[in-house]
């Protein structure tokens, strides 16, 4: 059978796929080995790959591709993709602007650290333009698989390992056991396209192997993302992880995460609803609770940050609890600027960990003086997190969740993701303050390097832009 | 489109991001707060002159202009009778503070002209908005800058109470967004006006989201027992601090109930105005007991108002024009009375280096006559004393309970009117219990530690000690003050026991005072000015009670 591929379609994936083997061979031909040029090919890759992204969306209409019969189609571009893809690559700028500051200390090797980097991206950009099971799991490990080598690679450091090894056992495991709930599901149905697979399971009445492969599915990717009862591994990875790496995890990876889950549960488990709501509702409650509670008593800088990630995807998966509606839209914008006010932060904490290596909050004391620009950025970020103004981008994505919660009826989330919303001020204002407290001895003024401080820019600039005007989100999202 | 109101919210905005520039950095801009904020007057006092008083319940200086149409939030502002008021008094205020701070330069003047200039677009936008999403927006625009101006410029204290503070208030307001999102469910629109003029939610609802803003408000407020943020944060906080936060940001809370609990949920409004009475009743007394309780006289105005807040509350809970006339006049003179206090209180701390009542040994009136007689005033004024601004909102709240709106029980808000009618004799015992010790007598220094206080010695002395300096700034500047003229060596260090000179009122204080002063006077003498704005406006608040 001979299958015609819409290359247009698949551009992005390729692109990135493309540069990341240019990025191996360049690397082995290289006389000197400087990171320098090769983090321009890999910043060269994902702007191509971006390029393709907007291209399809100012082009319009729905593409597909690697169709088979009536079946379905394993590959769709739609505003779901092109707006998660979007989010993907343009958090892979900024990880890659981080990647050329941390490497600059030549301590990691630069070609299998690009190389990986860009295979962890083409994954996470291939994974929201799946529409079956089996590319969903495919696209999901090619984002995971990279990811523990990249924590790795810092090999001087003993935390990474362990960091590394920790991310890989549970990531192993919650692949298996989401691929144990996919062949129940391919077994009852008989498909793995998510459209059949929703009309063969919606015919028949709920069977109890139907409420198991959902519920395991469901348990799988709930490891991607760090929910409860699966977010153990958070706090060590982060703090072991390179920075860029930890930043990777809590945007890109989580994003992929949350596009299967979304994928999954609206496409292909719609009629499930009432079976999955409530468990994602108790889930939700759980994440966001108990990622701000370990959140509460951290004193380092990335473990603050990964559990505070931990109960950012607590309120990315509570409009999922809401049956029907636009509770999907909800969460996506929320991600969106979840993923840019995240990652602005891991920003301001790259280039200030360069200077502080302990990276404890405490180091954080006057920063304010020393370097007003790092503090106002990170004090801005931080309240956008928090949701407070002037941080309205994060305002206004809380109330995006909370109106879908409302409005669905589930009182009971709302409340205690309001209870949370007080928690997670208690820390994030805790550690603003801090940047503004004089500390005893002032931090040297250090100008922060290039690429980090422009990755603090853009990120700064478009989260400015989503707080003056959220209207940029919702209009894509919706 | 009207340009004025966005021009009160752009200009303090404005003034404050221009302070970001790398110019202002390493200089003080000493008059500049001053003049942004000047602007800011000059537009409310043009505001309020241009403002039709025929139809003070109508809409003016309307715009409405689509912001996020996701969300279905409109940048609507507007004036009416009931903002207007507020309005004119947070720019007062807000002006005051910082002709005070220009006779007083406070230690990192940049940073603090910076937060109250944001402040104040905050403050400004939560009595313009006519939004529900912006109302929120804006009412939580002053939470950062407000804990800043605690926790930076604060007292001993200051980083608790800060955070008290924050978590308190924003708890409040998270579920004052739940409320408001239950409102736009039901309802379908977010447009303040709109909904006022009718609408179906189901009583259920009503109520439902009566009791989410309305705790939302009441921690603001604070109604007790919601209240417990506020001794703290007033005591830490700065002079200007505590101004504002007793001039106006309780005044957001109660504005809230006027604005949107109100009008736009009548039926909620009626189910539970009897707790909110209660409630507001409840905070009178306790209110009082606990002023007779303190010692510090900062925290002793902070409990006063919770009482004041209690008439405020219960003129809210009658639902009559009377009793919501009562609370609207009862806001803006306890933004007036208890911003003098403050003051006052603030200035008496800066000369005597602590505001413990015993410690400040009596005989103010002999020892700083015009401090003195001014903290008299400004005391009277807030036991209600007729005549001055305090009395025409207990007295009309205390009328409003007598006769309240026909669905509610009468019996029981005639007892609320006693139990407030009681509060007020409480009110006066402890403020002249209060002045009795603080400006009576003779000025003796009682037993114990002097005066200047260990930190204040320090201070003068220029060592960057472990002491958390108390309003560093401040203090040097009024111990420099008293040690120049004459004085040899430094008050406090040399003679011990022996009450050292102290600098009576300065041109800045009075300056930020006298207005203050005129105002009560007015509004006291002459109480139509204030009731005509927001008779016609409290009208058509009510309109949907009892419909």
């Amino acid at each position: 059978m001979i299958q015609s591929i819409d290359y247009v379609a698949i551009g992005a994936p390729l692109a990135l796929a493309l540069a990341a083997g240019l990025v191996l061979l360049l690397d082995v031909f290289r006389p000197r080995r400087t990171p320098g040029p090769l983090g321009l090919v890999t910043l060269a890759g994902v702007v191509v790959a971006g390029g393709f992204v907007a291209a399809q969306a100012l082009g319009g209409g729905e593409r597909r591709t690697f169709c088979t019969g009536g079946a379905g189609c394993s590959f769709v571009v739609d505003g779901f993709t092109l707006v998660l893809s979007g989010l993907v690559l343009g958090a892979g700028v900024v990880v890659v602007l981080l990647s050329m500051t941390e490497l600059a200390e030549r301590r990691i090797p630069p070609g299998e650290w690009y190389f990986l980097l860009l295979c962890a991206l083409t994954g996470a950009v291939l994974l929201p333009a799946a529409r079956d099971l089996a590319t969903l799991v495919v696209a999901l490990e090619l984002v995971s698989l990279p990811v523990f080598a990249l924590t790795a690679l810092k090999r001087y450091d003993g935390r990474a390992s362990e960091a590394a090894l920790k991310l890989f056992l549970v990531s192993v495991i919650s692949t298996a056991v989401t691929l144990f709930g996919v062949s129940l599901l391919y077994g009852l149905t008989g498909t793995l396209y998510l459209e059949p697979l929703s009309a063969a399971l919606s015919g028949a009445a709920a069977s109890g192997a139907a409420s198991v492969a959902v519920v395991l599915v469901l348990a799988g990717f709930a490891f991607k993302v760090a929910a409860v009862p699966f977010h153990f591994w958070a706090g060590d990875v982060y703090q072991g992880a390179p920075v860029p790496v930890a930043a990777l995890l809590s945007v890109v990876s989580k994003a992929a995460g949350f596009a299967g889950l979304i994928l999954i549960l609206t496409v292909g488990l719609p009629g499930q609803a009432a079976l999955w709501a409530p468990v994602v509702a108790v889930v939700a409650a759980l994440t966001m609770t108990a990622g701000n509670v370990l959140a509460l008593r951290q004193r380092a800088a990335l473990r603050l940050l990964a559990w505070s990630s931990v109960a950012q995807s607590g309120y990315i998966l509570a409009p999922l609890a809401v049956i029907g509606g636009s509770a999907r839209d909800a969460s996506v914008a929320y991600l969106v600027i979840y993923a840019v006010m995240n990652l602005g932060a891991f920003a301001v904490v790259m280039t200030v960990s360069r200077t502080a290596a302990r990276g404890e909050l405490d180091d954080y004391r006057g920063l304010a003086f020393g370097r007003p620009g790092a503090a106002v950025a990170l004090a801005f970020f931080l309240l956008c997190l928090a949701g407070l103004p002037p941080g309205l981008a994060g305002l206004f994505a809380k109330v995006v969740v909370f109106r879908q919660i409302v409005e669905g009826g589930l009182g009971w989330l709302a409340v205690v993701m309001a209870v949370n919303t007080v928690i997670g001020l208690y820390y994030y204002i805790a550690w603003t303050a801090r940047l503004f407290t004089p500390a005893p001895a002032p931090p040297a003024r250090v100008s922060a390097p290039v690429p980090a401080a422009l990755a603090v820019g853009i990120a700064v600039l478009v989260t400015l832009a989503f707080s003056v005007a959220p209207q940029l989100v919702l209009a894509v999202v919706g | 489109m009207s340009w004025l109101p966005i021009a009160m919210l752009a200009v303090p905005l404005v003034g404050a991001a221009v302070l970001l520039l790398p110019g202002f950095a390493g200089r003080t801009p000493r008059r500049y707060g001053l003049a942004v904020s000047g602007v800011t007057l000059v537009l409310a006092v043009g505001l309020a002159a241009t403002f039709d008083y025929g139809h003070a319940a109508r809409i003016q200086f309307e715009t409405d202009l689509s912001w996020i149409p996701g969300l279905a939030l409109r940048f609507h502002l507007g004036v009416d009778g009931v903002s207007l008021p507020l309005i004119v008094l947070t720019a007062l205020l807000t002006f005051l503070c910082f002709v005070l701070l220009a006779g007083r330069p406070p230690r990192r003047p940049r940073a603090l002209v910076f937060t109250l200039l944001v402040l104040e677009t905050g403050m400004i936008g939560t009595f313009l908005a006519l939004d529900l999403l912006l109302f929120f927006v804006f009412f939580e625009v002053v939470l950062v800058p407000m804990y800043f101006v605690i926790a930076v410029w604060g007292g001993p204290g200051r980083r608790a109470a800060a955070v008290k503070f924050i978590l308190y208030t924003l708890l409040g307001s998270a579920v004052m967004l739940l409320g408001l999102l239950v409102v736009w469910a039901q309802a379908g629109t977010l447009d303040m006006v709109a909904l006022a003029h009718g609408h179906t939610i189901a009583r259920s609802a009503q109520i439902v989201a009566f009791l989410a803003i309305g705790l939302g408000l009441a921690v603001k407020a604070p109604m007790w027992p919601l209240h417990t943020w506020l001794p703290d944060a007033h005591t830490e906080a700065p002079t200007v601090g505590s101004v504002l936060l007793a001039g106006v940001l309780l005044k957001m809370g109660t504005y809230g109930f006027a604005r949107i609990a109100i009008p736009i949920l009548p039926e909620g409004a009626a189910a539970l105005a009897p707790w909110l009475g209660a409630f507001g009743v409840i905070g009178i007394v306790y209110g009082s007991l606990a002023c007779l309780a303190q010692r510090d006289l900062k925290r002793m105005i902070a409990y006063s108002s919770v009482g004041h807040m209690g008439f405020v509350l219960l003129g809210f809970a009658t639902l009559t024009p009377v009793g919501v006339n009562a609370a609207l006049f009862g806001n803006v003179a306890h933004g007036l009375i208890t911003g003098l206090l403050f003051f006052i209180a603030g200035a008496v701390k800066d000369r005597y280096g602590t505001a413990d009542m015993t410690r400040l040994g009596g005989g103010m009136l002999s020892r700083l006559p015009y401090i003195g007689s001014l903290l008299t005033f400004a005391c009277v004024a807030s036991l209600g004393l007729p005549g001055l601004a305090g009395f025409w909102g207990e007295m009309l709240a205390l009328f409003g309970a007598f006769r309240p709106a026909a669905e509610l029980s009468r019996p029981l808000f005639l007892v609320f009117m006693v139990i407030g009618g009681v509060g007020t004799v409480l009110t006066a015992a402890y403020f002249l219990r209060m002045l009795s010790r603080v400006t009576h007598g003779s000025p003796v220094v009682p037993e114990g530690p002097p005066v200047t206080s260990a930190e204040e010695v320090r201070e003068v002395l220029g060592g960057e000690g472990p002491v958390e300096p108390v309003a560093t700034g401040t203090v040097v500047a009024a111990v420099a003050a008293v040690a120049a003229p004459g004085a040899p060596g430094v008050p406090g260090l040399g003679g011990l026991g022996e009450p050292p000179e102290r600098r009576d009122v300065t041109a800045y204080e009075l300056a930020a005072w006298v207005p203050l002063v005129v105002l009560i006077l007015i509004f006291g003498l002459w109480p139509k000015a204030l009731l005509a704005i927001t008779t016609p406006a409290v009208q058509a608040i009510l309109r949907g009670v009892g419909a």
